[in-house]
C-alpha cells in the first residue's frame, strides 16, 4: 500500500500537469439562443485561437475534461445534459457560459425551463455576459485551469470569473 | 433474430442531440441501407423554452429583448419584425433615419450570418481552411457591429418607434473599410467554392431540389432561391427602408448545395452594395418616435427577410401593457422539409452537409405547434403549457 501512495505522489502532479496543459473540452447547448454558441465557436478561430492554451474542442463526452455549457436548461435537454455529464470521465469540470447558464437570463420563468445550469449539474466556473466575449470565455476556461494547479479542493461551490 | 430473416437489412443511425457536427441540439434518425440513406426523420424541441408564452408576461418593450434572443445569429431581424409590427399596431412610423439604420444593421447581420454559414458548411465538408478564413474575415463585421451597438451578438439596436443609436462619420468610415476589405475576400470565396475540386465533390449535384420541389416543400430564403424560386420579402413586400434602398433577388437554378453556396455568397455582394448606399444617403432626422406603453387593440402581421429566409410575426394586442399573443414562424422550420425530402438516396456522409445546407438554426425553430380545427381552438394557459411540457418530455 505504501507503494501506491508513492505512485500517487508521483502521478498526481503529472496528471495535473497534463490536465492543465491540454484539456479537451466539449460543448453542449441545453437551450441557449445560440449567441453564446457562436462565440464559443469564435474562440476556435484565428483571431482568438483557444488552442494556443492547449484547449481543444472535440466531439465525444467520453474524451472530455471540461464541459462548456450554454443556455438555461430546458425540460427536454435536462436528461441529455445529465447523461453527457455522467459520460465524462472523472475528474470533470463544467464552465457555464452566458447569463442564461448562470441565472436563466431572459428566459427565467419560462414554462419549459427547468432552471439554470447549477440547478442540474455542478458548475466550476461561470462566465457572465449575454453573450460573453470570446476573450471572456477564454479567460474563464484559463482561470479554471489555473485553479487546478493549486492543490485546493475541487471547488464544489462555484467560482466566479470575469 | 427476426432481423436476420429480413431480405434487406436496414440500420438506423441516430445523430444527436449532442453531436460534433451540430452546434445546437437536434436529433436525427437516419435509416441507411449500407451507406445509402433511405429515410430521415428529425426530432426537434431540445431548445424549446416557451418564448411565445413568455412574452405575454412581459410588457411591450421588454418583450423585444426576449424575442431578440430567439436566435443569437439573426437577433436583429427578430427585433425588427416585432418593432415594425408594434409600430403598425400603435399607428406610428419610425423616422426614415431609423428605418435606414435598421436596414443597415440588418444587412451587416446578413453578412456576418452568411460568412458564419460559409465557415460552418465548409467545416461540415471537411474544408477547415475555409472555415478559419471566413471566420477570421467575419470578425471585421463583428468589430463593426460592436462599434455601432456595443455588443457583438444580440445588438438590440431597435426600440419601439426607432433605433437606439446613430451612425456617425467615424463609424461610417469603419463600416466602409470593413466592406472594402471583405469584398475582394468574398470574390475569392466565390472562386473557391466554384473551382475547388474537393469542395465541388461534396457539393455539386448533392441535395438537388427542383423548382417544383422547392415550391411544394414551402422552402424560403436562400434555400428556395438556390432552386430558382424568387422569394425574398425585401423585394416582394419591402419594409423599413427597403423601398428606398432596393435589393436584387439572387437566384440560381441548379438547386444543389453548390448553388446554395453561390447564392449566399452573391447575396453578400448585394449586401455590400446596399450598406454602401445607405451610408452615402443616410436620411437626416430623428432616431425614434414615442410609442405609448399601451398599444391599441388589434392584430397585425409583420414579415421580414432574415438571413435564412422569411421571418413571420403575428402580433395581437388587447389594448393592455402586454402583448396578447405573439406568434413567430421562423425560416429554419420551413426549410427542414427540404432536408428530409432530399436526404434519401445520398450517402450518409452527405447528411451533415445537407443539414448545414439550409443553414439550420435550432433555437429558432423549436416551438410548439398543434394543429386543430377552428371549432376546437382554445387558449392554452401558462399552467397548462407547463403541465403539457412536463408530460411531453417525461
Ligand atoms: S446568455 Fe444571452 S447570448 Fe447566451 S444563450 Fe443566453 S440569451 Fe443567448
Amino acid at each position: 500500500m505504501g507503494n501506491q501512495s508513492l505512485l500517487q505522489a508521483i502521478m498526481n502532479p503529472l496528471r495535473t500537469w497534463a490536465r492543465v496543459n491540454s484539456p479537451f473540452a466539449i460543448h453542449f447547448n441545453s437551450g441557449s439562443c445560440n449567441g453564446c454558441d457562436i462565440e464559443i465557436l469564435a474562440t476556435l478561430t484565428p483571431r482568438y485561437d483557444i488552442e494556443r492554451f492547449g484547449i481543444k474542442l472535440q466531439g465525444s463526452p467520453r474524451h472530455a475534461d471540461v464541459l462548456i455549457c450554454t443556455g438555461p436548461v430546458t425540460r427536454q435537454a435536462r436528461d441529455r445534459l445529465v447523461r453527457i455529464y455522467e459520460q465524462m470521465p472523472d475528474p470533470k469540470f463544467v464552465v457555464a457560459v452566458g447569463s442564461c447558464g448562470i441565472s436563466g437570463g431572459v428566459f427565467q420563468g419560462c414554462y419549459n425551463i427547468v432552471g439554470n445550469l447549477a440547478d442540474v449539474i455542478p458548475v466550476h466556473a461561470f462566465v457572465p455576459g449575454c453573450p460573453p466575449r470570446p476573450e471572456a470565455i477564454i479567460y474563464g476556461v484559463v482561470a479554471l485551469l489555473n485553479s487546478l494547479k493549486q492543490p485546493a479542493p475541487k471547488a464544489p461551490d462555484a467560482e466566479a470569473v470575469a | 433474430m427476426d432481423t436476420q430473416q429480413e431480405p434487406r437489412k436496414t440500420f438506423v443511425v441516430p445523430i444527436g442531440p449532442q453531436h460534433p457536427a451540430l452546434k445546437e441540439p437536434g436529433h436525427f434518425e437516419i435509416t441507411v441501407d449500407g451507406e445509402i440513406v433511405t429515410a430521415a426523420t428529425v426530432r426537434l424541441g431540445y431548445v424549446h423554452r416557451g418564448i411565445e408564452k413568455g412574452v405575454e408576461q412581459r410588457n411591450w418593450a421588454q418583450a423585444m429583448y426576449m424575442l431578440e434572443r430567439i436566435c443569437g445569429i439573426c437577433s436583429h431581424v427578430h427585433a425588427t419584425a416585432y418593432a415594425l409590427g408594434v409600430e403598425a399596431l400603435a399607428g406610428v412610423q419610425a423616422p426614415p433615419r431609423a428605418q435606414a439604420i435598421r436596414v443597415l444593421v440588418a444587412e451587416l447581420e446578413r453578412v456576418h450570418s452568411h460568412l458564419l454559414w460559409l465557415g460552418v458548411a465548409a467545416h461540415e465538408g471537411g474544408f477547415d481552411t475555409l472555415f478559419m478564413y471566413s471566420w477570421r474575415d467575419r470578425e471585421m463585421i463583428m468589430d463593426v457591429l460592436e462599434g455601432l451597438t456595443g455588443n457583438r451578438v444580440n445588438y438590440s439596436c431597435n426600440v419601439l418607434g426607432g433605433v437606439k443609436f446613430d451612425v456617425d462619420d467615424t463609424q461610417a468610415d469603419a463600416i466602409r473599410r470593413a466592406v472594402d476589405f471583405l469584398e475582394p475576400r468574398t470574390h475569392h470565396y466565390l472562386k473557391v467554392v466554384t473551382t475547388d475540386e474537393t469542395l465541388i465533390g461534396r457539393t455539386r449535384n448533392v441535395g438537388k431540389m427542383t423548382f417544383l420541389e422547392a415550391e411544394t416543400l414551402g422552402t424560403v430564403g436562400p434555400t428556395a432561391r438556390a432552386s430558382g424560386v424568387p422569394r425574398d420579402i425585401r423585394v416582394d413586400s419591402p419594409y423599413a427602408a427597403y423601398p428606398d434602398f432596393p435589393v436584387k433577388t439572387i437566384t440560381a437554378t441548379a438547386g444543389d448545395l453548390e448553388a446554395k453556396f453561390v447564392v449566399r455568397i452573391q447575396e453578400l455582394f448585394e449586401s455590400y452594395r446596399v450598406i454602401r448606399e445607405i451610408l452615402d444617403k443616410l436620411p437626416a432626422g430623428d432616431l425614434a418616435v414615442r410609442v405609448k406603453p399601451r398599444v391599441p387593440p388589434g392584430e397585425t402581421v409583420s414579415r421580414v427577410e432574415a438571413p435564412r429566409g422569411e421571418l413571420f410575426y403575428f402580433l395581437k394586442s388587447a389594448g393592455g401593457p402586454n402583448p396578447d399573443r405573439v406568434k413567430v414562424r421562423t425560416p429554419s422550420l420551413c426549410n427542414w422539409g427540404s432536408v428530409l425530402a432530399t436526404a434519401p438516396g445520398h450517402k450518409l456522409a452527405d447528411v451533415p452537409m445537407l443539414i448545414a445546407g439550409i443553414d439550420p438554426c435550432f433555437s429558432c425553430n423549436d416551438r410548439l405547434v398543434t394543429v386543430r380545427r377552428r371549432s376546437t381552438a382554445e387558449t392554452w394557459t401558462w399552467a397548462k403549457l407547463r403541465q403539457y411540457g412536463i408530460e411531453y418530455y417525461r
